[in-house]
């Protein structure tokens, strides 16, 4: 059974026909080409699909797309405004947080979620936004000083 | 003798090398736009998945597919039968594997038939309509029913019934430097096994054209042994195969094999004139595996008063799972290392890999060489503490030197290990600290070495270990090709420095094409920390060669000596006269003027410095790196918990040819050992993984992973590019012992077993409370016949012999 569905993606109005119990994961990456969005662990254990859903880091593989009706959803790919690059972005690019990059898409928008809520976290503070994100190359060092870069950045 | 100092250009001068600089490839990966092989999405695109065993050990009847060829949507199943009856493995010793298994299977996970249908959903249900007869043979499920079996093999072939390999190596008489000791000691330890659990699942897609040719894109640490083993299997010639690996989301070496299901998306997509994708599922990864040994540890070693080595005997057990895969190099690698670090003047070394009947193992970070560190890391601290000798001093004393050679003649170039001892014990505040601190709190220290790329490749030949091209184009854009793939660890970025630094533009300038077999020169993989050494010094010869046309036609058209000019800034200008000079552009339209099209080629092939013994094949490498490392941990005396409070890691890499990019190897190593030594796991029972997800296998998070605090000790080594050595392993090496290390500074309890479980830690405090000796590990090492050992000559302290360089 296909369902008509109108999510926000990345600020454009999409309408997408799929399969029900399709993921919102599995509608990114193979319907709307989104391949930004990754999968780890199909069990909502690894964060790396995590999307933000009207701006709250939700995990796409544990979501279904129907529950997203007229909501608005950010991907990776969705970061970047008008060619600039997010700050985390950048700040990510520049001191090696991304190694292999896989964990990446997920871990930015964990971090952008939290810049937005908190736009000068303590080290401490960013550990636990990012404890649902798991990353096999960097040890998280990298990492936590680019969202720091960023947020510093931001506050300038 | 202390480091050489023969850098190519003084340091002041390098503009690119040396600097903290974005990876080439960072800006595609933080827009998600970086395709890794799951993302390729080809027109008309089937998907395969794939039947697998759930039998530990059984044998193939009959499989019927009618069913699963009937359900609407299937494009083709295929078992065994349909392929060569070729068998392949990762190393000529151990062809031992099929693409889908006829006769028997070996392990939970085998794959006995594979399906292409149009969608993954009927794919997976296809495979579950197919039904395959199995008689059940009794399963070997451990170390010591490997050895006590002599009847069931899971194998044919071997230096035993269930015995993979035994290895047996003397150097020296060891015997006679026991006899010289003041101290001998024995100790067991054991090491179980884990995964490398990259974050992307292994993906494979493999298209046919109407001309016979093959092309398969593949997330593989190993594209040119992938494009071997499918010309094999599949009985094409290789130059009908194209492999290109796609960047890797994660190795640490558990893509470095050929798989299964690479072979199987190739003929799928033969059958079904469509390209074919295989994305495994991470139970599948777990069981795919090819992960770290479990490996089994005696040591002896005999110090006199003052800790100096007199002899040390290391025996290994490894529990190879149901094939052999690097085993045999793995096994090797268990032993051939020990000498490298401290001074071991006489050596013997026993090993033994079993068959059992798990997912087969393999090489992951360190490949062979954490288990006997964390073994002999321990043991040395025990022999410290009976000494009543500081274990950090006693070792730091005894350090290899520099550009000499091992017991096992292995050459050593530059050693910076003393420094990195100096530097992370006066980091730390080690002095002030150990012994010193409140209970529950405690710190430990161990030191490592690996190496910088094997000596010797997988299969015997002549030629290069990689080969770079760089081509130069009118408006003076580079491009350089070489056949490495970057797995995260930065090899892109290595490569566009290298080219930038001689060429005198910058990274952003270069374009690089890697890994495709196709378009670009073999390079052999990215494994045993090889690329940046072996890589970086092809790039730079072929580079070297443009140069020199580039300034040959520069200094014609200014009227002075090449000598006298320098390329540098996006220029080409006189030395002692910056002013007058030329664009790089301009420098490359007069070159192509005079010489033709710009391209160049560079190749590497390691020096051959290895004894002349069998077995002395597995440990000579260009050059070593170092590390030291302290790690201070708080344990918990109610629940056993340990957390690690500060890493202090010093690192020897050479020169380091980005600090960003080896600083993020050293703290991944860091993570990766942190993830073995406290949690990480890979168990079964009954055959089947015990925790095959990512919900139950643990590995560390940002809330358990501590601060890292690295230190970079630079060495010059005359074998690398600018000096350059090793950094994606060797970190991992020290951390696992100095955690256990820590522990017992903590606490009073010897976790002789890793992973130091809480239940472990609680078990060493509970006999310690009743009296007992506070140890927890293995108990006996069983009996195995080893053969006499082959007897060599010691070579240790004899001065390394350069001149050996590339034969």
């Amino acid at each position: 059974m296909r369902e008509l569905l109108t999510p926000r993606v990345n600020g454009d109005d999409v309408q997408v026909l799929a399969p029900v119990h399709k993921t919102l994961l599995e509608v990114l990456r193979e319907e709307l080409g989104l391949t930004g969005t990754k999968h780890g662990c199909e069990l909502g254990e690894c964060g790396t699909c995590t999307v933000l859903l009207d701006g709250e880091p939700v995990l796409s593989c544990l979501l279904l797309p129907v529950e997203c009706q007229g909501r608005e959803i950010l991907t990776v790919e969705g970061m970047a405004q008008a060619g600039r690059l997010h700050p985390l972005q950048q700040s990510f690019a520049e001191l090696g947080a991304a190694q292999c990059g896989y964990c990446t898409p997920g871990i930015l928008l964990a971090a952008k979620a939290l810049l937005e809520h908190n736009p000068r976290p303590s080290r401490e503070a960013i550990r636990v936004a990012l404890a649902g994100n798991l990353c096999r190359c960097t040890g998280y060092t990298k990492i936590l000083d680019a969202v720091e870069l960023a947020a510093a950045r931001q506050g300038r | 003798m202390g480091p050489v100092e023969t850098p190519p250009r003084r340091a002041e001068e390098l503009a690119v090398i040396g600097k903290r600089l974005p990876k080439v490839d960072a800006w595609g990966k933080v827009i998600g736009e970086t395709k890794y092989a799951d993302d390729l999405i080809l027109p008309r695109m089937a998907h395969a998945r794939l039947l697998r065993a759930r039998h530990p050990h059984a044998r193939i009847k009959a499989i019927d597919t009618s069913r699963a060829r009937a359900l609407p949507g299937v494009l083709a199943v295929i078992t065994g039968a349909d392929f060569p009856p070729v068998k392949f493995g990762i190393l000529p010793v151990s062809q031992d594997e099929e693409a889908l298994s006829t006769e028997k299977v070996r392990y939970v996970g085998d794959a006995v038939a594979a399906v292409a249908a149009v969608d993954e959903e009927t794919a997976e249900r296809a495979t579950e309509l197919i039904e395959v007869e199995y008689e059940p043979l009794p399963p070997i499920m451990s170390i010591e029913e490997a050895l006590a079996e002599g009847t069931v093999r899971i194998q044919e072939y071997g230096d035993g019934p269930n015995i993979h390999k035994l290895v047996s190596l003397e150097f020296g008489d060891v015997e006679e430097g026991f006899r010289e000791a003041d101290l001998i000691r024995e100790d067991l330890f054991y090491f179980e096994g884990s995964n490398h659990l990259p974050m992307e699942q292994h993906a494979a897609v493999a298209r046919w054209d109407p001309d016979g040719k093959l092309t398969l894109w593949s997330s593989t640490q190993t594209p040119h042994y992938v494009h071997r083993t499918l010309a094999k299997v599949l009985e094409l010639p290789m130059s009908h195969v194209r492999v290109i690996a796609t960047p890797v989301g994660g190795g640490f070496g558990g893509k470095s094999d050929p798989f299964s299901h690479e072979l199987v998306v190739a003929r799928l997509a033969q059958l079904t004139g469509r390209p074919v994708k295989c994305t495994l599922t991470r139970e599948e990864v777990f069981y795919a595996h090819r992960g770290r040994h479990p490996v089994l540890m005696w040591v002896k070693t005999g110090v006199t008063r003052d800790g100096t080595i007199q002899a040390m005997h290391f025996r290994s057990i490894l529990d190879g799972g149901a094939y052999g895969s690097y085993g045999v190099a793995s096994t090797f690698y268990t032993g051939a290392l020990q000498t490298v670090t401290y001074k071991v003047p006489r050596y013997k070394f026993e090993g033994c890999r079993v068959f059992t009947n798990k997912p087969p193992c393999g090489p992951k970070r360190g490949h062979g060489t954490p288990q006997p560190r964390y073994a002999i890391e321990v043991h040395l601290d025990k022999i410290a503490e009976a000494l009543g000798l500081d274990p950090a001093e006693m070792r730091r004393r005894q350090v290899v030197e520099p550009f000499s050679k091992t017991a096992n003649h292995l050459t050593i170039t530059t050693c910076g290990l003393e420094e990195c001892i100096d530097r992370v014990v006066e980091a730390s505040g080690w002095r002030e600290k150990h012994r010193r601190l409140p209970p529950g709190r405690g710190v430990g220290f161990a030191a490592s070495s690996y190496i910088t790329g094997a000596g010797l490749a997988i299969y015997w030949n002549e030629m290069p270990h990689t080969g770079v091209i760089v081509k130069i184009d009118r408006g003076g854009g580079v491009a350089a090709f070489c056949g490495s793939i970057d797995i995260g660890q930065g090899s892109d970025s290595v490569l566009a420095s290298v080219v930038a630094e001689v060429l005198g533009i910058l990274p952003e300038d270069i374009r690089v094409v890697t890994a495709d077999t196709d378009l670009t020169p073999v390079d052999l993989g990215s494994y045993s920390s090889r690329v940046t050494l072996m890589m970086g010094n092809a790039a730079k010869e072929a580079a070297e060669k443009l140069r020199g046309l580039l300034l040959d036609a520069a200094a014609k058209k200014l009227e002075v000596s090449p000598a006298g000019l320098v390329a540098r800034g996006r220029r080409v200008y006189l030395r002692d006269d910056p002013e007058r000079g030329m664009s790089f552009a301009e420098a490359a339209q007069l070159a192509e003027a005079a010489y033709g099209t710009l391209a160049a080629a560079g190749s590497y092939r390691p020096p051959r410095r290895g004894g002349k013994f069998k077995g002395a094949g597995v440990g000579p490498t260009p050059a070593y790196s170092y590390t030291a490392c302290v790690a201070e941990v708080a344990v918990d005396p109610e629940t056993g918990e340990v957390r690690p409070l500060e890493i202090w890691i010093a690192h020897d890499g050479g020169r380091a040819l980005n600090p960003l990019l080896v600083e993020g190897q050293v703290e991944g190593s860091v993570y990766m050992g942190l993830g073995e030594a406290l949690m990480e796991e890979q168990i079964f029972r009954k055959g089947l993984h015990k925790i095959p997800s990512m919900l139950e296998y643990k590995s560390p998070t940002t809330l358990e992973t501590p601060e890292i605090r690295t230190i970079l000790v630079e060495t010059n080594d005359p074998e690398g590019p600018f000096g350059a050595k090793e950094a994606g392993q060797v970190p991992l090496l020290p951390l696992i012992p100095a955690i256990a290390n820590a522990v017992y500074d903590a606490v009073g309890v010897r976790v002789d077993e890793i992973p130091i479980t809480p239940e472990k830690v609680l078990k060493g405090l509970d006999q310690k409370g009743k009296g007992q000796e506070p140890r927890v590990g293995p108990e006996r090492f069983p009996r195995v016949s080893f053969p006499e050992p082959i007897r060599v000559e010691s070579a240790f302290g004899q001065p390394a012999d350069l001149s050996l360089k590339r034969e």
